[in-house]
């Protein structure tokens, strides 16, 4: 048994994670826990930009990207969590800029900013341009300085572990168990604190603009030891996925001014949000594509996607400023994006809902805020909640910063008046048991049907607009495929890099997942955000203006509800 | 589109010296060479190993050599490739299984340059002030997501795997010409050493493995240049 002490142990180094490791490094014991390279995170595909109200190009407050917030999440935001965002992403962005990420600039010499869905100047009037960017590449950048950072204040990594199981006791964390991915070991790390910075579950939907890593790890992990899971039914389809690959063409082409169009040319967002047009949130535009399709105004041979139009940008725009995605079209459409429309179709994108947490990054296990002590996470795999029912664009930038900001302080805080717990007996029992399990089975199925049926069955029953009917489809077949799991044989019985084996283990998280999501889904009788139910089709303040948190009671999943925190703006109707 | 993809491997738990398996798989051409890797490991040979993430050409993880060039998996398609494939790990890494290389002693290399912003002076309460030209001044390197293909491409690292390498060049020259960068002088110091830039010798190897399209042989001449005139101005 390997064992390891930290006060604090990371796991995930995307910009949330390295965010909180640099605010910790130096002064603590740390250590940082990666199934990758830190480089190779998912932070690094995130494209447009961090919103931060800093006024360089024109007028803007904090207060009204705090309203923007709170209306883009369709109420469903905790408002006191929206201040803090919207405050502290000016600080947190002149903090990356300090730490040298190259952001673009205006001709003074000061950061550029950009136009970005649902950022709105004076509580919704027009488009503001409030985004900080590094060309299109502003994730990549992000994590390439954080990362920078980390080696500056000589952050310890554990690079390629995949984490399995959190140590609990007596409704505290004491540590986490994980795999060394080289050489099958497993590892005990004991620790005052674990923060989970693990990102989101987007290989869930057959379409995605996520990476293959991004299983769900941290929050089924938590799922599975008790603690709930908030608000997973919301989940973001971003409108411009490539044609058939889902890979991101960012909101900045149409905040730099590109149009979608439908097959018969028309640029029918006008029709939908007439203010805010190809700016409108992603939850809006993403279903004005999906009914533009219905009504047959599709496009491509298989008219299940329409076109997002840059011709008329220009190639100096384009080249200066949303190179990296004309490229992806170049690469894998073979399309010039300078001279013809771009098809694109929603994509499976970004979890609103996660691991619940308090404002400071305290991992909450219930409607009464109770916290877990010991237990942090952030980022994505994250619900604290500033997305509520659906993210304005560049807002995870944000998130990421600012709270992986606020929970590596209040950590700092944290550790100096907390002690070890002792490690539960036999503390790597359940993760030994979890890979034995798989490994030693002799005869079953292979994997890859079940992971190609769940992206099927949430693409088709629980994406962009759902029902009872579909829902209730996909929570059968969501049994059935845990179920043939537990069945699964694997080919590769090695100890070395066995990344057969770790798919498997991603798969069962990934399940767990959308099992939540889709219960979530079941019980939200109403449409807010991006949870669209056409037997439902209108919010309904009077029963779901409230946090689903859903926990895993044996095979079956009970959801109870958190109120959500109001105060300083009355939920309206949402029109843009 | 049917094809032939014959690919090194090597299992250490098992094998004494690495063999060549060959796979027949139908794929369209369209697709990317990396779902054709995963389609054979999911329903062919779940031992076939590599590294793979975002699949779409920014985290660097499936830097590969395919018919003998280093490129990313997942930024190749199959039409590119033909219909014979020739996969191996990429050349100049140790090999731990199959087409996963040891990226640690390049990431120390990497680490070598100090990578990262060196600036004591107090920074303002806003940003530090850049002109766009400035900032277009380092551009070229910023793009860099440190997928080893350059490195792995180059003779020299070959012939002596002690070598600070492209990779680690292109990440100290993004800080050498930042304006706001005071480290300059010391990373030169470090890349003048013998095993700094001068091994290079100018093969363009990496110019044209660069998945990101960074003219590499160019940021590395800047960075001589730097050293011959001892000015980061001279471009």
């Amino acid at each position: 048994m390997a064992y390891h002490k930290f006060d604090v142990v990371i796991v995930g180094a995307g910009g949330a994670g390295l965010m909180a490791a640099c605010q910790l490094a130096g002064n603590t014991s740390i250590a940082v826990i990666s199934k990758l390279y830190p480089t190779r995170s998912h932070t690094g595909a995130a494209q447009g930009g961090v919103a931060a109200a800093l006024g360089n190009v024109e007028e803007d407050h904090w207060k009204w990207h705090m309203f923007d917030t709170v209306k883009g999440g369709d109420y469903l935001v905790d408002q006191d969590a929206a201040e803090v965002l919207a405050r502290e992403a000016i600080d947190a962005v002149y903090d990356l800029e300090h730490w040298g990420l190259p952001f673009n600039r205006t001709p003074d010499g000061r950061l550029d900013q950009r136009r970005f869905g649902g950022h709105t100047r004076n509580y919704g009037e027009a488009p503001v341009r409030r985004t900080c960017y590094a060309a299109d590449r502003t994730g990549h950048m992000i994590l390439q300085t954080m990362f920078q950072q980390s080696i500056k204040n000589q952050v310890l990594f554990f690079n390629e572990y995949l984490a399995l199981d959190l140590l609990m006791v007596d409704d505290a964390v004491a540590g986490v168990v994980a795999m060394d991915l080289r050489d099958g070991e497993i590892h005990t790390f004991h620790a005052k604190v674990v923060l989970f910075a693990t990102g989101g579950y987007g290989r869930a939907w057959r379409i995605t603009s996520n990476a293959l890593a991004c299983m769900g790890d941290g929050m089924a992990i938590t799922f599975r030891r008790g603690i709930p899971l908030e608000d997973m039914e919301m989940y973001q389809f971003h409108p411009t996925g490539l044609y058939r690959v889902g890979v991101l063409l960012s909101e900045a082409a149409r905040g730099e001014g590109g149009i979608l169009r439908n097959s018969e040319g028309e640029r029918f967002m006008e029709r939908y949000t007439p203010t805010l047009k190809d700016l409108a949130p992603r939850d809006m535009v993403s279903r004005a594509i999906v009914q533009e399709i219905k009504e047959g105004r599709g496009v491509t041979p298989t008219k299940d996607a329409v076109y997002l139009d840059l011709t008329h940008l220009g190639k100096a725009v384009i080249d200066a400023k949303l190179p990296d995605i004309t490229d992806f079209a170049r690469t894998y459409l073979t399309i010039e994006p300078i001279n013809e429309p771009v098809p694109i179709q929603p994509t499976a994108h970004y979890a609103m809902g996660g691991i619940p947490t308090d404002i400071e990054g305290r991992v909450i296990r219930d409607e009464n805020k109770t916290v877990v002590p010991g237990f942090y996470a952030a980022g994505e795999a994250a619900c604290v909640s500033v997305h509520g029912a659906n993210r304005l664009g560049t807002n995870s930038l944000v998130d990421l910063i600012v709270f992986g900001r606020r929970a590596g302080k209040h950590i700092a805080r944290f550790i100096d008046e907390w002690d070890f717990l002792p490690l539960p007996k036999e503390p790597e029992d359940f993760a030994r048991k979890l890979v034995e399990d798989i490994r030693s089975r002799d005869k079953g199925e292979a994997q890859v049907n079940i992971r190609n049926e769940l992206r099927d069955e949430m693409m088709d029953n629980v994406g962009v607009v759902r029902n009872e009917e579909r829902l209730l489809h996909a929570q059968k077949k969501l049994i059935e495929l845990k179920e043939r799991l537990q069945q699964v044989a694997i080919q590769d019985k090695g100890k070395t890099f066995n990344t057969e084996l770790m798919e498997v283990i991603e798969l069962g998280f990934l399940l767990d997942c959308a099992q939540a999501t889709t219960e979530g889904a079941l019980a939200r009788k109403e449409s807010r955000g991006g949870h669209y139910r056409e037997d439902y089709p209108k919010r309904d303040d009077a029963n779901f203006l409230k946090h689903t948190l859903a926990y895993q009671e044996r095979n079956e999943i009970d959801l109870r509800y958190k109120p959500v925190a109001l105060g300083t703006f009355e939920p309206q109707e949402r029109k843009y | 589109m049917q094809l032939s993809v014959k690919i090194r491997r090597f299992n250490p738990d098992v094998d004494k010296k690495p063999h060549w398996e060959t796979y027949q798989i139908d794929a369209d051409p369209m697709d990317r060479f990396v779902d054709v890797l995963n389609e054979i490991k999911w329903r062919q040979d779940g031992t076939l190993t590599f590294r793979r993430s975002c699949v779409h050409g920014v985290c660097g993880s499936d830097s590969m050599r395919l018919n003998g060039r280093n490129m990313l998996a997942c930024k190749t398609l199959v039409q590119d490739l033909g219909d014979k494939i020739t996969v191996e790990p990429m050349l100049g890494y140790p090999v731990i299984k199959d087409l996963v290389v040891d990226m640690d002693p390049f990431m120390a290399k990497y680490e070598k340059i100090k990578p990262f912003l060196i600036n004591d002076e107090p920074a303002p309460h806003t940003e530090r002030l850049q002109t766009p030209e400035e900032r277009e001044r380092y551009d070229e390197s910023t793009k860099c997501i440190l997928c080893g293909a350059c490195t792995g491409s180059c003779p020299s690292i070959w012939s002596n795997p002690d070598w600070i390498g492209p990779a680690s060049i292109v990440n100290a020259h993004r800080f050498i010409f930042d304006s706001r960068d005071r480290g300059a002088t010391e990373r030169l110091n470090i890349l003048s050493d013998r095993m700094g830039v001068w091994r290079c010798r100018t093969i363009f190897n990496c110019t044209e493995a660069c998945p990101r399209g960074i003219h590499v042989t160019d940021t590395i001449e800047e960075v001589k240049r730097a050293l011959i005139y001892g000015d980061t101005d001279t471009k």
